[in-house]
């Protein structure tokens, strides 16, 4: 009985010093693998290669892949807190609730949530101004669509996906009143058979440019295979999987967020924030347009981004029209951030249904 | 060359069939390995990770239990159809009969109830009511129509997941959610007594209880020795004025609703709300946990608990190893695999012999 005492407390101590004295220990959950070409590697490429070759030997990191949404991902989440990892981050919107789950039971552990909308003293959320590249991506696909229907796969019904469709769709209807946006729904972020399947009914109903709010380049491929256009999403990989389709894709730099935030958990001033970063901050961008966007239609998005960075053109100001006609941000107003990040509606322009309770 | 099997003159005993099911585990652990070392990286570390934290750390031995009681419920519930000899591999289903139930009630039905000690039983009763019929539905089928129960409770599982598919994609989709798939979390009426801040709770005990009450029914009334009978040679029960189809029906109820009342626990003592793909395919795991236990209830307590103790091991290995999630079912795969070759070994024997002409 003894003995086993003695060892429980000396691992209780070995887990102590450890936890005190190393490196900073940071863990990385993701929702997909970390060679998807898109959402995840953006991640992973920005946080653990960015994050090790920034801090060197003051931090240890480790990631963890494929980690289901929702439920079986507080299992990972309280381990990981529970073996002495000091910084948590999650990079996907279904991992929220764990995460306030978590974060409660372990008030010395910091969680960084991607994508949700939850704080907590040691819980903070971080995201990008994904719409304003999107817009970008918008005014290419409008003025290099012919048929004037151009296909959007989407994930989830969420604001977030709302809102970059919405954003794409203004920018699509600024260069081509005309055109409209279709959108298919595939319930999943990693999914690529689905994610291929949606893509070809789009471009079987006539749409020649395709879209995505996707983790995996599969929609570029099914466009590639068409000979239509496409427009990745993440990472500028995707261009690789559709030399002849792919124009652009909005994208994701993610060591501007993760350097300067595990800089500060370093430095012992992290505080718990929402971190929303815009194409200024550097956190989001248009990835380089491909040689298939012709020199006009470059220079004009060049302009718009210039606009953006500036402060000068805000892509939420009115007026807005929402798919029935009805007006919706009067002219000179601009959506605020929390009307933006619950958004649930379509701007004219967006054929498609957002599912209802 | 010939290859001749024989069966064997005498019956295995019970050390020899112990001593094959731990060899099993052994071999698979060993085939594990391989392949670890085949992906490159070091098996003895994956080893330590696998059974150093789950087994060896109170942290880790909560999230073992955690991850035990769904497995222990859904392998009593199959262990009771086994041992008669119905195969039922509806665990999965009826499962998820039980959480839908159990969310059903909580969020719907009687979500005026403010006190858990009516609650709580409610529930637990509504669940074990909708995972029973699950299972008496292919007990009736088999019952009067001669339908294979293997078949048809594998149908019953697709039913089960996309009727809980629909429900969190479609009616029942929270509002907090913002239309992303999982319903509104559980009143704090619905929610079984937390131990420990991260989720121990009494579902784990109510699991080892239900653990007796089986070893009661199979061992100590004369419903399970009915059972025996039946199991050993219907047509000597038949003939001894057992009305074996009427024992078919209540056998595979009462196997169901013990997943069913599974499922209500996951909910009400781990997860508080539903969403799609909630069981890592505990119902199937369970399989193999009955299997393993010789469907002894007392022995599927152990049992459950290694298994438990793999299922938060394999989440370790890939944490620190970076090995991917899908490992868990090439172990469980491996596993079932030798037992069941184990179990021919130990009933026939193989001999090679030379063709004569």
């Amino acid at each position: 009985m003894k003995f086993k005492t003695l060892v429980i407390v000396s691992m209780l101590l070995a887990i102590g010093l450890f936890a005190f004295a190393g490196p900073l220990k940071i863990a990385f959950v993701f929702v997909g693998p970390i060679n998807d070409n898109g959402w995840t590697q953006a991640h992973y490429e920005g946080g653990v290669v960015a994050v090790k070759k920034a801090f060197g030997d003051k931090v240890q990191i480790t990631y963890i892949e494929n980690v289901p949404e929702g439920a079986p991902s507080l299992n990972v989440l309280n381990s990981l807190a529970s073996r002495g990892f000091k910084l948590i981050y999650a990079t996907s919107f279904g991992y929220m609730n764990q995460m306030v789950q978590s974060a409660k039971s372990h008030p010395n552990t910091i969680y960084e949530m991607c994508a949700g909308y939850k704080l907590a003293p040691n819980l903070g959320e971080y995201f990008g101004r994904m719409y304003e590249p999107r817009f970008l991506s918008g005014l290419i696909a409008g003025a290099m669509t012919k048929t004037n229907k151009i296909g959007f796969v989407a994930a989830y019904a969420i604001p977030e996906v709302i809102r970059g469709i919405d954003a794409f769709t203004l920018g699509v209807r600024a260069v081509n009143p005309k055109a409209t946006v279709h959108v298919v729904w595939t319930y999943s972020w990693y999914d690529p058979p689905v994610e291929k399947e949606a893509a070809l009914s789009l471009i079987n109903s006539g749409c020649d440019v395709i879209a995505q709010h996707q983790d995996s380049p599969a929609a570029v491929q099914a466009a590639e295979s068409k000979g239509v256009y496409a427009i990745g999403y993440d990472s500028p990989n995707m261009g690789r999987f559709g030399p002849h389709a792919y124009l652009t894709a909005p994208i994701w730099h993610w060591d501007a967020f993760y350097v300067p935030n595990v800089k500060s958990v370093l430095d012992g001033t992290w505080k718990s924030e929402s971190y929303w970063g815009g194409m200024k901050d550097g956190v989001v961008g248009l990835a380089p347009m491909s040689k298939l966007v012709p020199d006009g239609v470059k220079k004009l998005v060049n302009a718009m981004a210039d606009e953006i960075k500036s402060g000068d053109f805000h892509v939420f100001e009115g007026p807005i029209y929402d798919q029935n006609g009805k007006l919706r941000v009067p002219a000179g107003k601009i959506m605020s951030d929390s009307e933006l990040l619950s958004i649930q509606w379509f701007v004219k322009g967006v054929v498609g249904k957002i599912p209802k309770k | 060359m010939r290859l001749k099997i024989e069966r064997r003159k005498n019956d295995p005993t019970k050390l020899s069939i112990f001593l094959m099911s731990v060899l099993s585990v052994l071999i698979s652990l060993a085939i594990l390995g391989l392949i670890i070392l085949s992906l490159g990286k070091n098996p003895i570390n994956a080893y330590v990770q696998l059974t150093s934290w789950p087994f060896g750390t109170v942290a880790g031995l909560t999230q073992t239990l955690i991850s035990m009681m769904p497995l222990l419920f859904t392998s009593l519930g199959v262990l009771i159809a086994f041992k008669m000899k119905l195969w039922n591999i509806g665990a999965e289903g009826q499962f998820y009969m039980g959480a839908f139930a159990a969310t059903w009630g909580a969020l719907f039905l009687f979500k005026g109830i403010s006190s858990p000690w009516l609650m709580l039983p409610l529930l637990a009763a509504f669940a074990a009511g909708f995972g029973g019929a699950w299972g008496a539905a292919a007990g009736w089928m088999k019952a009067k129509l001669g339908v294979n129960e293997i078949l048809s409770t594998l149908m019953l599982n697709y039913i089960a997941i996309y009727w809980v598919n629909y429900l969190v994609y479609g009616p029942w989709k929270g509002k907090g959610s913002y239309n992303f798939p999982i319903t509104a979390t559980f009143p704090k009426a619905a929610i079984l007594p937390q131990y420990t801040s991260d989720g121990l709770n009494l579902g784990i005990f109510l699991a080892i209880a239900t653990s007796f009450f089986v070893f009661y029914l199979l061992k100590r009334t004369k419903f399970g020795f009915h059972m025996d009978i039946v199991g050993d040679n219907p047509i000597a029960a038949k003939y001894s004025g057992i009305n074996v189809k009427k024992m078919t029906i209540a056998v595979l109820a009462i196997s169901g609703a013990i997943s069913g009342l599974g499922g209500m626990m996951q909910m009400s003592g781990v997860l508080f709300r539903l969403q799609p793909n909630f069981s890592p395919g505990y119902g199937y795991t369970a399989i193999i946990v009955a299997w393993l236990a010789r469907l002894n209830p007392f022995v599927a307590i152990a049992v459950a608990f290694l298994f438990g103790g793999l299922l938060v091991g394999t989440q370790q290995i890939q944490l620190f190893l970076q090995i991917p999630f899908s490992l868990v079912s090439v172990f469980e795969g491996l596993v079932l695999f030798s037992l069941i070759s184990g179990e021919a070994l130990l009933r026939y024997k193989i001999s090679f012999k030379g063709v004569r002409t």
